[in-house]
């Protein structure tokens, strides 16, 4: 077990960071090489002023009709995301790892804080699940793929809590950990995950095509 | 849970299209169309949508059936989500329901644009999937023919080129008994601007064309009317996705106009029209802007009541409602114009809600109307948000300055019993203003 950790911290890591890294990269540089290509008459419109006038009403809370429209999806889904980045960024847990691996060091977050917010980001997931399960329009829409990246961001959080509260075995539960953060990772770039990388773009986009086209706002 | 498969709704040019399909015929067309038309976008969208289901309450299908198989995402994932899952090979019966969801349960009204987050173009999706369907030649019969109409005429209804200004003089003529100076004048070069509109108007709503004149007439305005092809501003070969088509009637169009040596065309109160005018087609052509600069009536009505050109001798009284057509409000943002024009011409306005950008399709727009009876029902009783939201305004009159609009707004109108008239904005004008001797 203590062998497969140090891989898992070792070697899995570097490679998770870099497959994630490199990949998000080369996924971002291909598809603007494709539009650029392919969607000249549709990339000959980008505007980023409009793209970002619409990008401020989209990333704040009920800032745009669909959020004010779905308000329990947006709550959730804003603390999910907030945490999801915040939590594994700065968790003492995380900044020790990096400290004693590469000697980088930056002001954690107090331990209570980083427990109670990823327990947030384990109930939002499971309030994804129960949606998915049960809400007619989003099961309707729901294919294996989309358990799978629940899963993995779920796993990873699960897991994470489970061993910093020493529950189950601690060097196991640690490694499916890390396992599974590198899974995720490691998805980010080739799965669903890619909204992340994406996202953003397609937004801009059209909301360019409503700002500088269509004089109308997109949110 | 219940899918399209479950609600199939037969029609004889589906039906004939589907019999000359084979699988393998599907996918070598598929995936043609994917390499050679569908780019970024298609891959992003297809890629990203994360389905969190939050578009389902922008679409108005849903929002009257409440059944999730009307959602937008629920619409990508009965058709093209299937098509890229097997590569394109799918029995032909999966391509008749991709063309009924396609052609018949979408306006491409684009409202789900202001509910997904990552911005997904569910309306440019379902026109990909029409444009699958077009080359399969899998199209609704009633669609197919205004399509065949206007690749053989250049029009949308058949108008043949001498039928054409003979009615623009038989208007002309009756409005000269009201107003004896008044002309419809017929390819007069170097004119201000051409005035184009939708073959359905010398068709059978000539009463459109006559007011347009007396509008002009009375507003002292220098324009013409093409004599050539050309003339008809409407494109249903753009809804049935023969972009081919589609950019010839557009060129017609235009070129009518350059022809004329016209400072700008001035097109009549149809939302679809501007949409393939200002948006669509040009971008086919290869033209980032156009040409020929074009403005929806609304915006030209808004001008000459800026410039005092239009006088009126009482504003109508009774209270009116605005119905925002999309493709002039979230396609052109002419929503406050339209306001003032309107606030011009009425006294008591009550607003719907939601509106401007915001506001529901009238479920007739996209082509859907134009494919006839068979779909006629789906398409009001999958409206009865916007009758509730007619109903709510508790007015008679509602303004809105899209044939279309007027389409599918009266048919709900009767069918829900609203006690209620639609009304254009030259109706209006025309009946509210200061006649010239
Ligand atoms: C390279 C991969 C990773 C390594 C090596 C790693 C390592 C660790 C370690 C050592 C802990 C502390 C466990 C303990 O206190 O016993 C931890 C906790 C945690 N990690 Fe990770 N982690 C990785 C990736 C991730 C990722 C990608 C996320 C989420 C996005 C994440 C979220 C968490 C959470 C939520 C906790 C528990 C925090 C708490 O409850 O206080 N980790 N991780
Ligand atoms: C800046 C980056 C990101 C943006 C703007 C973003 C945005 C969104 C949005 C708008 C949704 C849909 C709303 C919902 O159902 O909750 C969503 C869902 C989701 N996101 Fe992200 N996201 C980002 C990064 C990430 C990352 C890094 C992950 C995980 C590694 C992630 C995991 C998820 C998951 C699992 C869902 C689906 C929840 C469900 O099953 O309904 N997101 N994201
Ligand atoms: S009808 Fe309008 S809201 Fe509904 S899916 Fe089509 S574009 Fe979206
Ligand atoms: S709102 Fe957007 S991401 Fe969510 S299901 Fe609809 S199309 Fe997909
Ligand atoms: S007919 Fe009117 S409301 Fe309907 S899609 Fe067209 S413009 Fe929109």
């Amino acid at each position: 077990m203590h062998a497969l950790y140090d891989l898992a911290v070792g070697p899995l890591a570097w490679l998770a960071f870099a497959v994630f890294i490199l990949g998000s990269i080369y996924r971002l540089m291909s598809m603007r090489a494709l539009a650029l290509k392919k969607d000249a008459a549709f990339v000959a419109y980008i505007s980023w002023p409009h793209a970002i006038r619409s990008l401020i009403h989209w990333v704040t809370p009920f800032g745009a009709l669909g959020w004010r429209e779905n308000p329990g999806v947006t709550i959730v889904t804003f603390l999910f995301h907030i945490c999801l980045f915040v939590v594994p960024l700065f968790l003492m847990g995380h900044i020790v790892l990096f400290d004693t691996f590469h000697g980088w060091s930056w002001p954690a977050l107090p331990d209570g804080v980083a427990d109670t917010l990823s327990i947030v980001v384990v109930l939002a997931c499971a309030y994804f699940l129960w949606r998915r399960l049960s809400v007619p329009e989003v099961r309707f829409v729901t294919r294996s793929h989309d358990w799978l990246v629940l899963a993995l961001v779920g796993a990873t959080f699960l897991t994470g809590v489970l061993a910093y509260h020493r529950i189950g075995d601690n060097l196991f539960m640690t490694t499916l950990h890390v396992l599974c953060g590198e899974a995720m990772l490691v998805a980010i770039p080739f799965t669903r995950l890619s909204h992340m990388l994406f996202g953003f773009f397609s937004r801009g986009y059209i909301a360019s095509e409503f700002g500088s086209v269509r004089f109308a706002k997109d949110w | 849970m219940k899918t399209i498969a479950d609600r199939l709704i037969e029609d004889e040019g589906l039906r004939r299209g589907v019999g000359r399909l084979t699988p393998e015929k599907i996918q070598k067309v598929f995936k043609e169309l994917v390499a050679g038309e569908c780019g970024a976008r298609m891959k992003t969208y297809m890629e990203t949508c994360v389905r969190c289901g939050m578009c389902a309450k922008a679409c108005h299908y849903y929002m009257s059936h409440k059944d999730p198989s009307y959602t937008p995402v629920a619409k990508v994932s009965q058709t093209m989500w299937r098509l890229f899952d097997a590569d394109g090979k799918v029995d032909p019966e999966v391509i008749y329901q991709c063309a009924q969801v396609a052609y018949t349960e979408c306006n491409l009204c684009r409202r789900c644009i202001h509910y997904c987050p990552l911005g997904i173009d569910t309306g440019y999706i379902i026109s990909v999937v029409r444009r699958l369907c077009h080359k399969l030649g899998v199209t609704p019969q009633y669609i197919q023919d205004t399509a065949h109409s206007h690749s053989a005429t250049m029009n949308q209804m058949w108008v043949k080129d001498d039928e054409w200004p003979d009615t623009l003089q038989w208007q002309e003529e009756e409005a000269r008994e009201e107003f004896p100076g008044l002309r419809i004048p017929l390819d007069v070069e170097g004119a201000d601007f051409m005035y184009s509109v939708i073959a359905p108007e010398p068709k059978f709503r000539t009463q459109l064309i006559y007011q347009a004149a007396a509008i002009f007439h009375a507003a002292g305005v220098s324009w013409t009317m093409p004599a050539t092809p050309g003339w008809d501003n409407s494109n249903m070969a753009m809804f049935t996705g023969d972009s081919e088509i589609m950019a010839r009637v557009e060129r017609a169009h235009y070129e009518a106009a350059q022809r004329l040596r016209v400072k700008r065309i001035v097109m009549g109160e149809c939302g679809h029209a501007f949409r393939a005018v200002y948006d669509v087609a040009n971008r086919w052509l290869g033209w980032k802007w156009h040409p020929v600069p074009v403005v929806h009536s609304v915006e030209f009505f808004w001008e000459l009541i800026q410039q005092g050109r239009i006088k009126l001798t009482h504003k109508f009284a009774e209270p009116v409602t605005i119905h925002d057509p999309c493709n002039v409000i979230r396609g052109r943002g002419l929503m406050e114009k339209l306001r003032e024009v309107v606030h011009f011409l009425c006294d008591n306005v009550v607003e719907m809600t939601p509106n401007r950008e915001h506001n529901y399709c009238c479920c007739a727009g996209g082509g859907v109307i134009n494919c006839g009876p068979p779909f006629k029902n789906v398409r009001i009783v999958g409206n009865s948000i916007k009758a509730e939201q007619l109903k709510a305004t508790g007015v008679h009159w509602c303004i809105a300055p899209c044939h279309n609009c007027h389409g599918g707004l009266d048919d709900i109108i009767s069918k829900f019993d609203l006690n209620m008239h639609t009304k254009f904005l030259g109706d209006l004008i025309y009946e509210l203003m200061e006649k010239p001797e």
